[in-house]
């Protein structure tokens, strides 16, 4: 891509012309509001339930380090304390008594001071609390969310590319009356969203008798107009030579569409699974509409839940969110360039 | 929906390398899996096709796709209407008494439209105030920010690639997860009323504020869909050829004349393409809004599809008559705005 001029050329003569400093203050501007708020939920999510609920908070997961001293059961929180003479010291807290604390040095249990609370800071260091991760992982069904929506999206796009590409190759590689009735169909759906047709294919899928099955979530958006059109598009550039000579040495026409079609059209079905990945991996009002059992929740659901319930404990939201970040994150830094090209051309997504 | 003939150019590197990448993970043994699915399959099909013969195949390929979108799509596009003129509370089309017109007049009835406490479906009508709010001013900012964006990152710039990466991103994210991050910042105890109380000012409840509400709906959902947008317009301005601008730049044009010009008639297509797609969008919006605000508070951003989901799911009595007809209205005014889009785009390709 040759980067084109926008405005004018001055640039090109190494002078700035104030929209070229607006135009870094924009973006720079930018990264912060785009990037922030998903930094701030990662650090967020290493955080202690205890420093979430501090206000203001912290930047990084800092917890208050403590220390087992002897002659205490428990550990004791430490602080830095300065002393009456003036001097600072690290001690540990015992117990507090209205704006008196009882501290304890570390080192020698012997000696004990009494401190004003306001002279006393925390001492804190790093801490990734991990157990916001694998806690609700054990107590809570995510892992089961987890499952669900894995199972969901694997299945979903390999019938999504198994059947989309069947029809894309019916309608790229044959002539048959009643062509462009198919197409017709195809762009047809294209303008009925799930948000309009809701009650009846809920309707449709409990005569299915699959209501609250993770195949209630897979099938009903398995055809997409979207993938029939972006392979229909890719095979017709497809030579045809190559399906005659097929088709001379007694090819079936099943053998063709998956020994030389399918192959050669690899580089589209790629887009299309990573499109139906992201689809169905972030798919949100129809699963919600359609489970109700919490065992057949998936991630998106799942954390939904979690969020209305009226105590929301935010470390185990905020941690198990990035876990759904994750596939997200993975398609986002290997193929950015690639969806972004994709979605540029074909305006869908 | 707009340009489908650009797909062809598909042949990326990244996804031959993602494919051999799978393929050697899969390994072997999946090769020989699918090749034994294949010869299995291949054995019907053959006698199919000596049946019917090769280019009646054709259908064959075809059924399936088409079995899926009559069965979830068409099928139920009719049940819909039937359901909109039938009544009483059971799922099953037989079981429930044809009622004519009754749910379209019990949804219309209204003492004036513009004051949904009129009405007597008021969360209906509420739904379509704030739905029309959101959309309006959604797609003001959403084209505005989307514009800015696109023209800045087609200029001259170091780090386009990067830059065009971060305000993309927001758009692989699901619903959930954009509600989420942004209902975390903004909650009281929040990023942003600590920003505020740093500088002296006072904790806001945002998601008690309608006014609030409404603003951050719209803001999240600009923030999370902005990038989509931007490239449509990204496209259309690299298509224009730079002859214009080099012819521009001899006569010394200003640069807000070539902007006015040259680039925005040029990119009118895109604009249009964008315009549309965020009205079809914002008229269908519910994930990111009910997710972070729930529809509050009150009803100040219950929107139509979070009305329709919930009387035929979320509420004590089941109402799937009432949520049909009202999906027959939202239905109706997508397949205008579609139709105005086709007619744009129609009319601009011709001249």
């Amino acid at each position: 891509m040759r980067p084109i001029q926008l405005l004018s050329a001055r640039h090109r003569a190494g002078r700035w012309h104030w929209t070229d400093i607006a135009a870094y203050a924009y973006l720079a501007l930018g990264v912060v509001l785009m990037f922030a708020p998903v930094v701030w939920l990662v650090l967020s999510s290493f955080k202690t339930q205890a420093s979430l609920l501090e206000f203001p908070p912290k930047l990084l997961p800092l917890s208050q380090q403590e220390v087992r001293v002897q002659g205490f059961p428990q550990p004791l929180p430490l602080f830095a304390a300065t002393l009456d003479n003036g001097e600072r010291r690290e001690l540990a807290q015992v117990r507090r008594i209205g704006l008196i604390a009882q501290m304890v040095d570390p080192a020698d249990p012997k000696q004990q001071y009494r401190v004003p609370t306001a002279r006393l800071v925390a001492v804190r260091h790093l801490s990734f609390a991990t157990s916001n991760y694998t806690e609700p992982l054990q107590k809570f069904a995510f892992t089961r969310y987890l499952w669900n929506s894995v199972f969901v999206t694997v299945i979903a796009t390999l019938i999504t590319l198994l059947i989309n590409s069947m029809a894309a190759y019916a309608l790229s590689i044959y002539e048959f009356r009643g062509k462009t009735i198919a197409m017709l169909i195809v762009i047809g759906t294209l303008m009925i969203p799930i948000t309009i047709i809701l009650v009846p294919v809920y309707l449709v899928v409990t005569k299915l008798g699959l209501v609250n099955s993770l195949w209630a979530v897979i099938l009903p958006g398995a055809a997409t107009p979207t993938g029939v059109f972006l392979l229909r598009q890719y095979m017709l550039t497809l030579p045809r030579d190559l399906i005659e000579a097929a088709r001379m040495d007694k090819a079936s026409e099943w053998q063709i569409y998956w020994r030389i079609v399918m192959p050669l059209a690899a580089p589209a079905l790629a887009v299309l699974a990573i499109f139906s990945v992201m689809w169905r991996w972030n798919e949100f009002l129809w699963p919600l509409a359609v489970l109700t059992r919490t065992e057949s929740f998936t991630l998106q659901i799942g954390l939904n839940a979690f969020q209305g319930e009226l105590q929301t404990q935010w470390n185990y939201l905020l941690a198990m969110t990035v876990v759904s970040l994750i596939p997200v994150a993975l398609v986002f830094v290997f193929l950015q360039r690639f969806i972004a090209t994709g979605i540029a051309n074909t305006g869908m997504k | 929906m707009s340009d489908l003939s650009g797909s062809t150019e598909l042949q990326g590197a990244p996804a031959a390398s993602l494919l051999s990448v799978l393929r050697r993970a899969g390994g072997a043994t999946l090769d020989a899996g699918l090749d034994t699915v294949s010869r299995l399959i291949d054995i019907p099909m053959r006698l199919l096709q000596r049946l019917i013969g090769e280019r009646r195949m054709a259908y064959v390929f075809l059924l399936p796709n088409l079995a899926f979108f009559s069965l979830f799509v068409f099928v139920p596009l009719v049940i819909n209407l039937v359901f909109s003129f039938t009544g009483g509370e059971s799922l099953f089309p037989s079981q429930r008494p044809y009622v004519g017109t009754d749910q379209y007049a019990y949804l219309f009835d209204c003492g004036s439209y513009f004051d949904p406490a009129s009405c007597r479906v008021d969360h209906f009508w509420r739904g379509v105030a704030n739905t029309l709010r959101f959309t309006v001013f959604q797609l003001v900012s959403m084209v505005t920010f989307s514009l800015v964006t696109a023209l800045i990152l087609n200029m001259r710039i170091r780090g386009r690639g990067f830059f065009r990466a971060v305000y993309f991103f927001p758009v692989l994210l699901s619903p959930v997860v954009v509600a989420l991050v942004w209902k975390w910042i903004l909650q009281r105890d929040g990023l942003l009323n600590a920003g505020l109380t740093m500088i002296g000012g006072q904790k806001i409840l945002f998601f008690v504020d309608p006014t609030w509400a409404m603003f951050w709906s719209v803001f999240v959902s600009v923030w999370a869909h902005m990038g989509f947008y931007t490239l449509i317009l990204l496209a259309g301005l690299q298509a224009i050829p730079s002859e214009l601008y080099e012819a521009a730049e001899m006569d010394a044009t200003p640069r807000w004349r070539v902007l006015w010009r040259i680039t925005l008639p040029l990119l009118w297509p895109n604009l249009i393409v964008v315009i549309v797609l965020a009205l079809i969008r914002g008229v269908q919006t519910f994930d990111e809004v009910f997710v972070l605000t729930g529809g509050g508070p009150g009803t100040a951003t219950l929107m139509i599809v979070q009305y329709i989901y919930e009387t035929a799911f979320a509420s004590q009595v089941q109402n799937f008559g009432l949520a049909a007809a009202a999906s027959v209205v939202l239905g109706v005014v997508l397949f205008l705005l579609t139709l105005a889009q086709l007619t744009l785009t129609r009319r601009r390709g011709a001249s």
